[in-house]
This record gives C-alpha cells, structure tokens and sequence, in this order.
C-alpha cells in the first residue's frame, strides 16, 4: 500500500524560533495549529449540544405553560440581566481585542485587554452571585422551600425558575472556568510565553469565550425579556 | 525494574522503549493509552461478567431463592451500567481504535496526546465513581434512570451512578474529538479520504456520534442530579415537570449509543473479512458511507424506544419509519461482507470465525430490531425478554463479538506475539454456540410474554432460563479461555513478525509492537486501501524491515 521508497518529511519538524513548540507528532505548525482550530470547534459543537438539552427543555415547557412562564419571569432582575449582558459583551470585545494583540506581537496590550476581560468576566460573575442570593433569600429556588408570591401557576412555576438556575448555572460553570483558564493565560502571556507566530492558545480561549457569551444572548431574552407582561419594561 | 542488562535481541518498541509504573501513567503515547484502556476496560468487564453470572444463576429456578427482589434490581442494573458504559462504549474505540487510527493513517500520534491520558484519567474517575456506588449498595433504576422512579423513589444512590456516567461520558467526548481531528488533519501524504481502511471510517462516525450524543446525555444526566440531589425538578411531575421528556433525551442519546458500540465493531469485521478472504472489500464506499449513514439516521430513531409511553401515535409512525430506514444501511454492510468472501480464498484463522459469527448473529439481531420498530409488534413484546434477547444479539453477538474479532486480529501487532491459534478456534466456537444458546430461548421466553427485570417467574418458563442459564456458562468459558491464552502469549507466545496474517494496512508495515513514533519513516501512500497485489510484492521487504 505505501512505498517505502518514501523520503522522510523531517526537515519541516524542526523548531522554527517564535513559532513555539512544534509537539514530535506533527509535521509542520500549520499542521499543529490547523488541528487545534479543528478541535476547539469540534468541542463548540459539543458544548453546543450540551446547552442544547436545557433550551429544549425550556421550549417545550414555555410552550406548555405560557401563564406560569410569563408571571415567573417577571421576578427576574431586568436591570441586572441588561447589566450583566453588557459586560459580557464588553468582554468579548476586550478579548477579541486581545487576540488582535496577540497577533500584533504586543505583549503589554495583550496582557491588559485579557486583564480587561477577566475583571469583566469577574464583575458578571459577581452581580451573578447577588441575584442567586436574592433568589435564595425569597424563597425563588424551586425545590423544598420553595414560594412564589402572586404567582398563578403553583405547579409549573417552579419549572420556570429550575431552568433559571439549570441553565444560567451551567453558563456560570463556564464562566469560572473560563476565569481560571483565564488567570493562566495572564500569567504566560506576561511572561513573554507568546509570540505575534504563535499565540494558539489565545485564538482558542477566544473562541471559547465568544461561545459562553453567545449562550448568554440566548439566556437574557429568554429568560429575562420575554413576556414580561406584568409590568411595563420601562 | 532495574535490569543491568536490557534484552538484546528485542529491537526497541513502546513496549520496553521505558520502564516502570510512572512511564505508563505518564505516557502520552497513544498505544500505550490503549494498553491501559485495555487493563481497565477488561476489569470492568470482568466485574459487569460476574453480574451477569448472578443472574442466570438466580434465574435457574423460578422462584427467587438466591437473592430478593431488591437485591435482584441492584444487580441488573449494575450489569447494564457497567456493561453499557464502562465496558461496550469505551472497549473498541478507546483501545484498539486508540492503538490502530494512527496507524492506520501513517501518523506519529493522535493529534492531541495528553487529551489522550486526560480522557484516560478521566475513564478511571467515572470508574471511581462507579465502584463506589458498587460497594456501598448499588442502584437499582435499571440502567435506563427513569424518572420519576430514579429521581424521587429509587433507594440506591442514584446521584453517585448518574455522576459516574456524566464524568465517563466525558472520556468519550475528549476520545471522539480527538479522532475527528487526527482523521483530518494527521493522515499520511497520499492517504486521501477514499484511501482510508474502513475501520478509520467507522470510527470517524462512531466519533461523531460522540461529540454529538454524549453531551445530550450529560445535560440529561445534570438535570436528573438537580432533581434527585437538590430537588430543583424538570422531570417529576411533583415538581411541575414530564417524566416523558426525560426519556426523549435519554433516547436522543443512548440510541445513538448502541451505533456507538455497533460501528466500531463493523470497522473491525470489515478489515477482518478483507483480510482473511484475501480481496479487495466489495462496494468499498458503500461500506464507508453506510457507517455515515448509521451515524446520521441513528440520531432520528430513538422515538421507537416509546412506543408505550403516550408518545402520540403519528410520532410513533415517523420513529417508526426512520428505524426501518436505519437497517438498510446495515444491511448494506452484511452483504457486502458476504460478497467480499464470495470467491475470495477464506481462511478460518480465529478473528475470521469471530468475523463470521459476527454476520450471523448480528442479523440476527438487526432483524430482530425491526420487529421492534414495528409499532403494533411492539407493544406486545416491550418489556419482554425478546428485548433482552434482541439487544443482547446486537451488544454481545455483534459488539463483543466484533471486539473478540479485533483483539485476535491485532494481538499480534499489540504484543508482537502470536497467541495459540488451536485454543483461539476453539473459543471462537465456543462463544458461538454458548452465545445462541443463551440469548436464542430469550426470544421465545419473550414473545411467550416473560417480563424483563423480574427474579421471579412461573414455572413453565424454567425451562427456557435453565437452557440460557447452561448457555451462559459455557459463553462464560468462551470468554475465559482467551483471558489465559492472551495473557500467557504475551511471554510465551511465537514472535509474531510484522504482518502474520497478510493484511494490506499500514499498520502492519512497521515491525510488532510497533516503535514508539510507529514508523521508521513517514509512509507515503500510492494506492488505494486493500491493494493486495502490491502485498505481494513487498511482503518480503517489510519482513527484512520487521
């Protein structure tokens, strides 16, 4: 099947300086860095079907139950919601920035945008936490102790704020990640670990970022806008 | 392990090419990924076995005299979940897939070798968690976690069972974009996609089966730990929600699951049948679109697994369909294996038994299948042992006899030892026979109406359970017999050399075991798959090379 008159591809499979480590089982960084596209929009794909499970489930059930919807949604945070859908989308601007730094070669501008976009990812998870804990303290997480004043589905409502807590805890997972995947990249993009060649593992998180921010423009309308007829948006 | 002297004689391989525990757990070398995968797989086969050897014995008699009713929950249940998800989902992709696609495709690695080890590590915590839900009393929902039964009124530990499958279910995601991206990117000059051996094309569909699955699944899986754990309910209609649409979503998954166990073993036969008939496979991108196909339509079809629970009747009539859909492509495969050996010169050499027990029984089970996606059929056997039966011929006649397949085609690659060939006939006949008599009277123990999932039964079914039981014993020694043989050849058995059975892949043109970067030289392909012309010319060079 192979001749083995074969010449060896080897003198591509040495280190060009500023390209990073070419890993011993590729045969050029094209290669290597083709493959590590390939494989974070593959894992996208999974991440999507993964999230995807929740908003079929949040479709069917809204489908179902429009009145207990409608009235549960009302006691979502709009404001927070519209702040927080900001800042995330300031940080996919930063963090697209950054990647656009990277590619620039300029260290100091890379560290500061990924920087910028940690403290902003910090700052949703943040206002995150204090709507969970408003949450908590009326009574709004479904399960044992769980009221719902003026609500006029008592058997469904909870349904509405367990795929509250299901789906925007799922992005919160994500999120932390993200913010630890973050805080190394910091630390190696400051220690001069990427080059305007090769900065793969910047391009890659920014695609895993720009995902969890596209789930949350999904999220907010969803669970934030939509039938909010109770009382004026403004 | 501080020998002075290293064997001189053995040339270097991945096998001696290090030494001791932390040169395995640390490797990134994907044969050797594979070896631990085998290691741990096989255990956890072992364990789901013994399962299984609970049962028939419990079974022999109608009355429930080894064990009670709960007792004989937990144990069905630890069998399904073992077997599904420790044992059938991971053994051919995770081991000989792990071994052979880069191989197969003349690469160094797969694309992403610690990925490899972390989806390894991560096998081992799911496997963890398993264990221990093993040892502190088990579950006893059945594999399938219905709710509202799993997550409200089980009494076994359901949150540890569904975290155990959720973490697993991430090994084989990690596994399935792994192989995805080395298809693409990391094969040989010259190996385009039509060049491909067969087995990288079931895989590249069994992978994305998994990237797609798995995470349906998982979210599934999530959602059952909120309600059952925290009481945040989807599912229970306490809570608001509907028990049915957590079936949808486990179906979505685990439908799609079976293929995920079935292709891998079809990639397996295919090389196998080829090999051992000497020709060319026939129809060689039907074959290669029909696991396409398999990977495709395998995602509609999971509606038929709720025939009976009120899914509306013009839905069942659309699953319906679609399942009878998805066998034409199997059955593309049976004939085309069947045509391959047509006028090809056979060989009866082990893996070629197993291959053709895989045929029959597969068949077997497939059209068993249809039966099932009948609607009106259906719902006179759901539930039954017919069921049992029909997937048991899919599962163990196919996947496990698939696996059988490939473990004895490719042992001597992975070891570079040859097994006894005597003993390895004899198992391949025994599992065969000892197969059909276990599961064959479950078919009729089903359409008689036996339920599934009960330890109790009147007594005029005796003596279909005592033929399955006596069956089981004797498919028991069919598995055994190879445990020993396989083991002791690998310091007994006759040096294999680089291509004992004349098969055309690449892999067999690097010498057995294969050397750490797997070729001397990276291959350059110049003809398609199967050329076993051009096998001819070059054996002679690549034994000289082995």
């Amino acid at each position: 099947m192979a001749s083995h008159t074969a010449v060896a591809t080897k003198a591509a499979a040495h280190s060009h300086p500023g390209y990073g480590e070419l890993r011993h089982h590729f045969e050029s960084h094209e290669q290597q860095k083709d493959s590590a596209t390939i494989g974070m929009w593959v894992f996208l794909l999974t991440e999507l079907m993964f999230f995807g499970g929740l908003f079929l489930a949040y479709f069917i059930y809204r489908q179902w139950y429009p009145e207990a919807f409608a009235s549960a949604s009302n006691k979502t945070d709009l404001w927070l919601g519209a702040f927080n859908t900001t800042v995330l989308i300031c940080s996919s601007l930063t963090m697209a920035l950054a990647v656009h730094a990277a590619s620039k070669g300029k260290r100091i501008l890379l560290v500061g945008f990924l920087v910028a976009t940690l403290l902003l990812g910090g700052a949703f998870l943040g206002v995150k936490a204090y709507e969970y804990h408003d949450k908590w303290v009326h009574h709004e997480i479904p399960g044992d102790h769980f009221e719902c004043e003026g609500c006029h589905d008592e058997v469904h409502t909870p349904l509405f704020f367990a795929l509250y807590f299901g789906m925007t805890g799922l992005h919160a997972s994500h999120m932390i990640i993200g913010f630890g995947v973050l805080l190394v990249l910091i630390w190696q993009a400051w220690s001069g670990k990427f080059t305007e060649k090769w900065y793969t593992p910047i391009e890659m998180f920014g695609l895993y970022w720009h995902f969890v921010d596209i789930v949350w423009i999904f999220l907010f309308p969803l669970l934030y806008l939509i039938d909010r007829t109770g009382r004026s948006l403004l | 392990m501080t020998t002075a002297t290293p064997p001189v004689k053995e040339p270097k391989n991945y096998l001696n090419a290090e030494h001791g525990l932390r040169s395995w757990l640390l490797t990134q070398d994907h044969k050797r990924i594979a070896i631990l995968y085998l290691i741990a797989v096989s255990a956890f086969f072992v364990v789901g076995g013994l399962m299984a050897v609970l049962i028939r014995l419990e079974l022999a008699t109608p009355a429930g005299d080894l064990m009670d009713s709960n007792t004989y929950n937990k144990v069905f249940t630890m069998h399904g979940v073992i077997m599904i998800f420790f044992f059938l989902i991971p053994s051919i992709p995770a081991i000989l897939g792990n071994f052979l696609l880069p191989l197969m495709i003349g690469a160094k690695d797969l694309a992403f070798p610690r990925i490899n080890l972390i989806s390894w590590y991560v096998y081992m915590l799911g496997g963890t968690f398993g264990v221990i839900v093993l040892l502190s009393g088990g579950v006893d929902t059945g594999w399938t976690f219905y709710t509202p039964f799993s997550s409200s009124y089980s009494n076994g530990y359901v949150v540890l069972t569904a975290l155990a499958a959720f973490i697993n279910g991430f090994s084989s995601i990690l596994t399935g974009l792994n192989f995805i991206v080395t298809v693409h990117r990391m094969r040989a000059p010259g190996l385009t996609w039509f060049r491909l051996p067969l087995f990288v094309w079931a895989h590249y569909s069994t992978s994305v089966i998994m990237i797609l699955g798995t995470p349906v699944i998982a979210v599934t899986l999530f959602l059952l730990m909120l309600e059952r754990g925290l009481h945040i309910g989807f599912f229970d209609p306490a809570y608001g929600g509907d028990p049915v649409l957590f079936q949808h979503l486990f179906w979505f998954y685990s439908h799609p699951a079976v293929y995920i166990m079935i292709l891998p073993s079809m990639g397996v036969i295919s090389e196998v049948i080829s090999t051992f008939s000497s020709k060319k496979p026939f129809g060689y991108t039907f074959i290669a679109f029909s696991s396409v196909a398999i990977a495709v339509f395998g995602f509609l079809v999971w509606g038929h697994h709720l025939y009976v629970s009120s899914q509306s009747a013009y839905a069942g009539m659309v699953f319906s369909i679609l399942s009878y859909i998805v066998a034409i492509p199997s059955a593309i495969k049976v004939f085309n294996w069947a045509a391959t050996m047509y006028k090809g010169s056979v060989r009866l050499e082990a893996p070629m038994l197993y291959a053709i027990g895989f045929i029959g029984l597969f068949t077997v089970g497939g059209l068993t299948g249809l039966f099932l996606a009948a609607m009106g059929l259906d719902v006179h056997l759901t539930d039954t042992y017919f069921v049992i039966a029909h997937f048991h011929y899919v599962m163990v006649g196919g996947a496990i006899m698939g696996y059988q397949a490939g473990i004895h085609f490719w042992w001597p690659k992975i070891v570079g030892r040859m097994y006894p060939r005597a003993w390895a006939t004899v198992a391949a006949i025994l599992t065969f026979v000892g197969f059909n008599l276990t599961f064959f009277p479950q078919f009729i123990l089903g359409y008689l109406g036996m339920p599934r999932r009960y330890h109790v039964y009147p007594p005029e079914f005796q003596v279909f359970n005592v033929l399955s039981s006596a069956g089981a014993s004797v498919l028991g020694l069919g598995y055994l017999i190879p445990a020993i043989y396989l083991i002791w050849s690998i310091k007994n058995g006759e040096p294999a050399g680089a291509n004992p059975w004349g098969a055309t892949g690449l892999e067999w043109q690097t010498s057995s075991p294969p050397p750490t970067e797997n070729f001397e030289v990276t291959p350059v392909v110049t003809t398609e798959a199967y050329d076993y012309t051009a096998l001819t010319l070059t054996t002679q060079e690549v034994t000289h090379v082995g």
